[in-house]
């Protein structure tokens, strides 16, 4: 593959990175959006009811294209003078936002799926309420989420080769770049996909090592 | 941000609504009809029917839809036996690459869906129609399959939905429907703000449009009478939001 060994090792920790920053960034949207959706305060359900069903209606890439492009108006209009939004941060904040979206109805439904006398028990025995959130509904609602959280981390590790099409250097950029240059577009993108299943598979066995460890008794 | 170019852009692109739904909705009627044999299949308690199957969603859906695409639109052509065969007439075009990616993927997630519900139908209800004497293909196809697709709606509706936002994946490959539209008119108007938020607010409607859709089918199935299905209706779209 002439010498695309090493691009691919950069590309593959490029995707890993994405990913990992998305994904954790996704997480505390998706609290806070499930937090906002089961709030007492009207607008916030609203807002976050918005949110959701916005972002969740719209196709992933056009996320990318509207920051990664829009973005770069925005802080050229801004500065004065023409700044380019770099791939990498605009591929992170969409897919944060995507990722949000979606971890923000799996939390709402896992702490719904919480019977109320859990937070009424911790409240009882003179819990704050914030310890009742912290020591008495996360851990729990954890345990209920974990099997669609998986899901949706294989959706956002597999989303991350859309951040290739604004520039960002991952595995499918490289694939592309590789394919152009060597003529063999079929050994390239195949090696593509050898790598994300890779991640792919290695993050599904590491979700169920750690479903085992927790063993949810529900369902 | 400028109203009067979102309309104007709005405009424009439902010029590419025709593609996108053909794309869409071509897609997910081949990967229908592929995933309800490989399906049964995949349900299959022989590891020799099952596994093949496993092996072939495992990698569809383990592997991202771009790659996928990009195999087909760039690689297929690579291959002398499909250059040199009449499959290059379709294969040349990348209508046909994004609609056999489309489908293949498409086909894979079916199938894990449909599993799930033909793996949740009661064994009783499979010997009794045995028992007055149903042959085999006959119980999968009117016994098993109905009831396995009405329990398995509210997934396929998200696999619906999905397939109409993987559709703009089709704008990587030259092709001009939404998604490429946007693309296009951006780089004819430097506004990536208004043609991006139009093209969304055009996909926003397609997905209402689908899951409405596929909520009064699940009501029409559930035999809910259409009168009494008016409010319930409402109901369920907050509940599954």
């Amino acid at each position: 593959m002439g010498g695309f060994q090493e691009q691919f090792l950069r590309g593959l920790e490029t995707t890993v990175l994405v990913a990992a920053i998305s994904g954790a960034f996704g997480m505390l949207v998706g609290l806070a959006g499930a937090a906002a959706k089961l709030s007492r305060f009207r607008a916030l359900r609203m807002i976050a009811d918005a949110y959701t069903t916005i972002v969740r209606g719209v196709p992933e890439l056009l996320v990318i294209l509207l920051v990664y492009f829009g973005g770069t108006t925005a802080l050229t209009a801004l500065v004065g003078s023409y700044v380019e939004v770099s791939a990498l941060w605009a591929g992170v904040f969409s897919l944060t936002v995507v990722f949000g979206a979606y971890a923000t109805e799996i939390f709402r439904g896992a702490i719904q799926a919480i019977p109320r006398g859990q937070t009424e028990a911790a409240l009882s025995i003179g819990l704050a309420p914030w310890q009742t959130w912290l020591l008495v509904i996360l851990p729990q609602m954890a345990r209920i989420a974990l099997p669609a959280l998986c899901n949706l981390w294989i959706s956002l590790l597999k989303d991350t080769s859309l951040i290739s099409i604004v520039g960002l250097s991952d595995i499918m950029r490289i694939a592309v770049v590789g394919a152009g240059s060597m003529r063999d577009p079929l050994t390239f993108y195949l090696a593509a996909s050898a790598l994300y299943l890779m991640l792919t598979s290695v993050s599904l066995l590491t979700f169920r090592l750690v479903e085992r460890r927790l063993l949810a008794p529900v369902h | 941000m400028n109203i009067a170019l979102i309309t104007e852009s709005i405009a424009t692109l439902l010029g590419g609504v025709v593609l996108t739904l053909e794309l869409t909705i071509l897609s997910l009627l081949i990967g229908f009809v592929l995933s309800v044999p490989l399906a049964f299949l995949r349900a299959s308690r022989s590891p020799w029917l099952s596994w093949p199957v496993l092996a072939y969603t495992y990698v569809f859906r383990g592997t991202p839809l771009l790659v996928q695409l990009f195999l087909i639109y760039y690689g297929l052509g690579q291959l002398a036996v499909v250059r040199e065969s009449v499959l290059w007439l379709l294969f040349r075009d990348p209508f046909y690459c994004a609609l056999l990616a489309f489908s293949l993927n498409s086909a894979a997630y079916t199938i894990e869906v449909f599993r799930g519900g033909i793996q949740s139908v009661p064994p009783g209800l499979v010997e009794a129609a045995q028992a007055i004497g149903l042959s085999p293909t006959k119980i999968r196809l009117r016994i098993v399959f109905p009831l396995a697709f009405r329990t398995v709606l509210p997934s396929y509706a998200n696999e619906v939905v999905g397939m109409i936002k993987a559709s703009s994946l089709a704008s990587t490959v030259t092709l001009l429907e939404i998604t490429g539209l946007a693309r296009k008119l951006v780089s004819e108007t430097f506004a990536p703000y208004e043609v991006f938020v139009a093209a969304g607010a055009i996909y926003l409607a397609l997905t209402f449009l689908a899951s409405r859709l596929f909520n009064l089918i699940e009501l029409h199935l559930a035999g809910v009478p259409p009168d009494k299905a008016r409010r319930p209706w409402l109901l369920k779209l907050r509940q599954a939001r």
